[in-house]
């Protein structure tokens, strides 16, 4: 390998966002190098055993894991492009450098775009002995389960209620595992109601105003307690439910994953309706770094749905930037614009949409 | 514990293989994670904090918490949720921060 | 209430529910999609043109009764498996009802299983007459359930049973 590696499009993360954009840049022509920290490309979607939402446009219909299979193809298929698992980007220098750490080596990139894919990470909440085996981030339980086909344990209590709680309690009994409950602190369910009722008629209890007051046990958990919240939040003394449960999953929330923007010294501001700190970016997804793009969780938490269709905004107006594709490009872009709004158009849609206009308004507090 | 069967996903392992957890010797698959194997044979506490002792497990299992640190092969803070099992792996439960050779 | 428990109301459900007069004539599909979110599967499933396109994909599907034949592609296709079809002219005191299935063990024809309704509260035992695989890549399964009249809009779902883990 040389010292430096040349491309033309530097993609980093090899998600739903990161592998919409790979294969988008490099069918208008331009040469792509995706660098995954994995060692598999697919980020969560090959994750998830539950059929998407949307439209066909977004595969809608088919299983997550599906989808994350045919976009690892159509990559694999497209000659313009490389994809690099086990690789993790390091750094975003002043002059356009990249570097990574991948099979033991130092490596350097020179790109002459960059695209951050990197997606989110899991939030974590304060309980009394939250740091007990047996207290997992939702994310794991899946990469444990849908991965490695191994459970986490017998009876879980979900933490939780918005779309990653319901997806994961329902994926944990699929594989046979007992949810004692699913808990939520807000007094509605956060996720897509579907997701909810299907859960509730096999016999999973959803208890909103809910929060876990502690978790017990000694080498591990072994139960866990649960208490109701009043309409300002408080818990409601004598309401407290022993759960016997060997699991407590943790499904609160992902924040933007952004070290790379701030360290590249993007704009950045702090947006909660997008789930934390997210790049100040155009409408083509480029940031206030010239040539540095960014596309999906990682500009603000959604769905995967959507990530897809920013990673292929983002890939189109990199590759266009570099004179790729200048006749459709217009069309392209329009086209994935009109399906971000369709996507967003709904009450589901309304907090994104909010976060976006919070986040392109020019006043307010940055850093 | 395995899933042998599922409704929607199949499990394509690799070889069973024997590797040491402790000097005890047990059975993981190839290209599954240090992690998966001790999961799979029943071990959920992987270390203990460095200043009040407490169990740690597995908790993110990508690599980002470093709940997961072990000795492996004598190299210690190694990332079991991340790493691959390989044939005749020693992992040994960790203690303090390790050192670097 | 649907948002806060995860159970459809009486009120939620008679929103989506044909007439006396058309569930009596054959099978026909109930769409318990209570929530705009964006999905447009079932109006592209639907071959029958009972499920009208969506001007808005974050529209809630319409179904027309009178077109509907309850053929049940819908059900394998909504992604929420939030469609279900319902035949109460399969005998003058019993229904069937066709329910999507993702667990495991998948019941065989003429099991006995357990009946669930919405809030997963048991309904009783009911015999299985048929059951369909959604194929290689849909892999949801139909279930066939023969029910009393009374229950044919109340049995949603079966108990989950069978352990299946090695060691």
């Amino acid at each position: 390998m040389p010292k430096v590696k040349e491309t033309e499009i530097l993609i980093v993360g090899g998600g739903p966002a990161g592998l919409s954009a790979a294969s988008a840049a490099a069918n208008l022509g331009a040469s792509v190098l995706v660098l995954e920290r994995d060692g598999k490309p697919g980020g969560q979607l090959i994750k998830q055993t539950h059929k998407f939402f949307g439209s066909k446009k977004q595969y809608a219909g088919d299983r997550g894991y599906q989808i994350g299979d045919l976009l690892i193809e159509q990559c694999r298929n497209n000659p313009n492009l490389e994809v690099w698992t086990d690789t993790t980007v390091l750094g975003i220098y002043e002059d356009g450098v990249v570097t990574a750490e991948g099979q033991g080596k130092h490596l350097k990139i020179t790109p002459k775009k960059i695209i951050v894919a990197t997606g989110a990470s899991e939030k974590m909440i304060a309980f009394p002995n939250n740091d007990l085996p047996g207290i997992y981030g939702a994310g794991a339980v899946q990469t444990l389960m849908n991965v490695h086909g191994i459970v986490p344990g017998k009876r879980v209590l979900m933490i939780g209620a918005g779309n990653i709680g319901l997806i994961v309690s329902y994926q944990l009994m699929q594989a046979g595992v007992e949810i004692a409950a699913i808990i939520e602190a807000a007094p509605t369910i956060g996720g897509y109601l579907v997701h909810a009722s299907k859960i509730r008629r096999a016999g999973v209890p959803i208890l909103t105003s809910h929060t876990i007051t502690e978790a017990y046990g000694d080498e591990g958990v072994e139960g866990a307690i649960i208490c109701k919240l009043d309409e300002s939040w408080q818990p409601v003394l004598g309401s407290e439910q022993d759960l016997k449960v060997d699991v407590v999953c943790l499904a609160v929330g992902l924040s933007p994953l952004t070290e790379l923007c701030f360290q590249a010294d993007c704009q950045m501001k702090y947006v909660p309706e997008l789930s934390g700190h997210v790049p100040v970016r155009s409408e083509y997804l480029e940031t206030t770094r010239p040539g540095l793009y960014v596309a999906g969780d990682v500009s603000g938490v959604e769905e995967a749905s959507s990530a897809m269709v920013e990673g292929r905004l983002a890939g189109i107006s990199a590759a266009c930037s570099l004179g790729y594709g200048e006749d459709i490009a217009p069309k392209l872009q329009a086209e994935a614009l009109a399906e971000l709004s369709e996507l967003r158009a709904g009450p589901a849609g309304q907090k994104t949409l909010r976060g976006i206009i919070n986040l392109m308004d020019k006043g307010g507090v940055v850093c | 514990m395995r899933i042998t069967e599922h409704p929607i996903l199949e499990f394509q392992r690799g070889e069973e293989i024997s590797f040491f957890f402790n000097g005890q010797e047990l059975k993981g698959f190839e290209g599954e994670t240090i992690a998966a194997a001790l999961h799979a044979a029943g071990v959920r506490v992987l270390g203990h904090s460095h200043v009040m002792h407490r169990p740690r497990g597995l908790f993110c299992a990508i690599g980002n918490c470093s709940s997961c640190l072990m000795d492996v092969d004598g190299e210690p803070n190694i990332r079991i949720c991340v790493e691959k099992l390989k044939p005749g792996m020693r992992v040994e439960t960790q203690q303090g921060k390790g050192c670097l050779r | 209430m649907l948002n806060k428990t995860g159970i459809p109301t009486a009120e939620d459900v008679k929103k989506v529910s044909p007439s006396e007069d058309r569930l009596k004539k054959g099978p026909v599909a109930i769409i318990e999609c209570f929530q705009e979110i964006p999905c447009n599967p079932c109006t592209e499933a639907c071959k029958q043109g009972a499920i009208q396109p969506m001007e808005d994909i974050n529209n809630l599907p319409k179904l027309d009764f009178d077109k509907c034949n309850g053929c049940g592609v819908c059900l394998s296709r909504c992604p929420g498996l939030a469609i279900f079809i319902v035949d109460a002219s399969y005998s003058d005191t019993e229904a069937v009802v066709r329910i999507p299935y993702e667990y495991l063990p998948v019941p065989q024809v003429s099991d006995k299983v357990v009946g669930l309704g919405r809030a997963g509260e048991e309904l009783g035992v009911f015999e299985v007459i048929k059951v369909q695989s959604g194929g290689q890549k849909n892999k949801t399964y139909t279930l066939w359930l023969v029910v009393p009249n009374d229950l044919a809009m109340d049995l949603r779902s079966i108990r989950l049973g069978g352990v299946r883990h090695a060691n």
